[in-house]
């Protein structure tokens, strides 16, 4: 068991899928010899060349509608899109395309392919190199979404989205790459998608997280419990499919629910674990369902000031944990 | 036999009879689908009327079941030259249950066919070309020898997907072949209004790939262009980009009525290019048809359209509760189905199983 960062657990997933699989590529910018900005894809292009590490002119379309592509013809790209914030060009191809690839042909064409992008702020990346794009992508049917936590998920969840047979959209808080770490086994193992975890055992009250805000709602959790509230914290781990089993079962047990996502508040992630909590788990709840989310403003600022206000923290989390637990 | 006519394009005369019955076989499909519309027996229909000579020259060079080919919604006589079949573009136009493009789920005219190699057609148009990109970096990477043909009209050439997609394939040579059939109109706007330039091909210079303008009605320069295209992106020469002038006979679409805006005279004039007649007077003048020939081919096209129609009208319908299949390989990852969901004999298998 070695101690991995974030990154290099992603890293060491695609890596391994390389070589186990002849027919997995990367692609995307700078992800060749310099090794993406963010180094996720470093030393891949010096082991396995040219042909199977791509670097890509700045045309996300491309990158994602030739990866569709690819994959129609026998081979598993990964596409990486340097910041989740510019995906949008190829939001196109991602949902008109790979999403409905299956559908539309009964089964006869597929698109095993993953999209990576880095996602989330509180680097100061400003509008465009912060945002949650989650929820557009978890609206379609045919697309799986997939954000890890953990070093130890990130790589396996990875090699388990490489294998898949649909397209995945696996996102990366970027803040978390080098600042979390864990361990990572050495030998072979997956994380299966759609299965959520329950990371801290609790009785009085459940937080639902994923990303970046699962470390949150731990310290959060952390902090409340001097004070007496125990809380329960569920890692989602995959968006889409949702593990609804893991998910109900932790929120019948303590009866309330908050639901904790970076992404601006009105219409994001959490207003549809909300709604499945309220219509499958009414008859258990001691309080209303809640959201603890971020502004509803276009993105987030960049004046560090500006920044802070609009990000989630383990005080803001738990300031919402306290006023649930009081309900 | 080898005619003069066919040797100019290193054809045999069967070939050529071949070509043409192809191409009639399209038109007869396309006239009988129109009249099943018109007659409230199928919502809607797109035609390929006005384009099938260009697209039977141009898909001839490909090799079946191998090359692959991402078509567009005009592409039927495309489609049945890479050997797609009357029963199945019938089935696509009655959106029958074993509709090989899609099932029924896609409106007529988005063909698709995986055991042909026809990627599956969507309505947002020029997305296709970054597949068959993606179909030929990956022919490419894998070493198939195999070649890939995107195909739109030039309304379509105008999305930004085709810069990508050329900018990309021309850096690395990639064994892709990009078709334009310019008929002039994107629906109701005239080419003077879409297009900067007056040939499309002109800009294959800006992705440093050739660009080749060919007349449409000319069946055989069509298969000459795109056989030396052909040729040429599996040698590991690169794309080519062919424009095919042509004339699109019917309106955009079944709810479409192009005298509103195209003058009489401007469709006096397309007609005038119809593919059609121009090929079998061709034919006909170099004598690789005769009376005789003609008249088989014609019974035998008449029977299959008969065939083909009777064929889809009494096939199965889809199953509603089938309409949940095929969102995922693993059932396992739907949402719950909605509350009307009719109940199934059996559960589907997945994807994975298949």
């Amino acid at each position: 068991m070695a101690i991995r960062t974030f990154i290099e657990a992603i890293r060491e997933g695609m890596a391994d899928e390389m070589r186990r699989d002849g027919s997995v590529i990367v692609l995307g910018e700078d992800v060749g010899k310099k090794g993406g900005v963010f180094l996720a894809t470093d030393g891949l292009w010096a082991e396995f060349g040219d042909d199977r590490v791509i670097d890509t002119p700045l045309t996300e379309s491309m990158i994602v509608g030739a990866s569709i592509g690819a994959a129609l013809n026998g081979l598993r790209p990964i596409a990486e899109i340097q910041f989740a914030d510019f995906i949008f060009p190829a939001f196109n191809q991602i949902l008109s395309e790979a999403a409905r690839m299956r559908y539309r042909t009964v089964g006869g064409a597929t698109v095993p392919m993953v999209i990576r992008a880095p996602y989330g702020g509180g680097v100061h990346g400003a509008l465009y190199h912060s945002q949650s794009i989650e929820a557009f992508f978890a609206h379609v049917p045919g697309l799986k979404v997939v954000i890890p936590s953990t070093p130890y998920d990130a790589k396996g969840l990875l090699r388990a989205a490489v294998r898949d047979e649909d397209p995945v959209i696996y996102l990366e808080h970027k803040k978390m790459y080098r600042s979390v770490r864990g361990e990572v086994p050495d030998g072979e193992y997956t994380v299966p998608l759609g299965r959520a975890v329950v990371r801290r055992p609790g009785r009085q009250l459940t937080v639902v997280a994923y990303g970046l805000m699962v470390h949150y709602a731990l310290e959060a959790a952390e902090r409340v419990a001097g004070e007496g509230i125990d809380c329960e914290v569920v890692d989602l781990r995959t968006l889409r499919p949702l593990d609804r089993d893991t998910l109900l079962t932790s929120v019948r047990k303590t009866g309330k629910c908050l639901v904790a996502y970076e992404d601006n508040r009105f219409m994001g992630y959490g207003a549809e674990i909300a709604a499945i909590v309220a219509e499958e788990a009414f008859d258990y709840l001691d309080g209303p369902v809640s959201r603890i989310a971020g502004p509803d403003t276009p993105a987030m600022p960049y004046n560090h000031i500006l920044e802070e206000w609009f990000m989630l923290s383990p005080a803001k989390i738990a300031d919402a944990i306290r006023k649930l637990a009081a309900y | 036999m080898t005619s003069e006519l066919a040797a100019s394009a290193g054809l045999q005369d069967a070939d050529l009879v071949a070509m043409y019955r192809t191409l009639a076989l399209a038109r007869a499909l396309d006239e009988r689908m129109w009249v099943l519309n018109r007659s409230g027996r199928a919502p809607f229909v797109i035609s390929g009327q006005g384009h099938e000579g260009a697209q039977v020259g141009i898909a001839w060079p490909l090799r079946r079941d191998h090359d692959w080919v991402a078509p567009f919604y005009r592409s039927i006589a495309t489609c049945l030259t890479v050997g797609m079949t009357p029963r199945e573009l019938m089935l696509a136009q009655y959106a029958k249950a074993d509709d090989p493009s899609s099932g029924g789920r896609q409106m007529p005219g988005h063909y698709g066919h995986v055991a042909r190699h026809v990627v599956s057609v969507s309505s947002p148009v020029a997305t296709q070309i970054l597949h068959a990109v993606g179909i030929a970096l990956a022919a490419k990477i894998r070493g198939l020898d195999q070649v890939a043909m995107a195909i739109m009209g030039e309304g379509s050439s105008n999305q930004g997907d085709v810069h990508e997609a050329l900018n990309f394939a021309g850096i690395h040579k990639l064994p892709f072949v990009f078709i334009v059939e310019n008929n002039g109109y994107a629906i109701s706007v005239p080419w003077e209004k879409e297009l900067s330039v007056r040939d499309v091909a002109t800009r294959a210079a800006g992705y440093g790939i050739p660009g080749v303008i060919v007349d449409g009605t000319d069946v055989l320069a069509c298969y000459r262009a795109s056989r030396d295209a052909v040729e040429r992106a599996r040698s590991g020469g690169g794309p080519t980009l062919i424009e095919a002038k042509v004339t699109r006979l019917t309106g955009h679409s079944s709810d479409d009525q192009q005298t509103k805006y195209r003058s009489e005279a401007d469709l006096e004039e397309g007609r005038a290019h119809d593919p059609l007649p121009i090929f079998r007077d061709q034919l006909r003048f170099a004598e690789v048809l005769d009376a005789a020939r003609e008249a088989a081919l014609a019974a035998e096209i008449s029977s299959l359209v008969e065939d083909a129609t009777a064929f889809a009208e009494a096939a199965a319908e889809p199953d509603p509760a089938t309409g949940v299949d095929h969102v995922y390989a693993d059932p396992a990852a739907n949402e719950p189905p909605p509350p009307w969901q009719p109940a199934r004999a059996a559960p589907a298998a997945s994807d994975g199983a298949r």
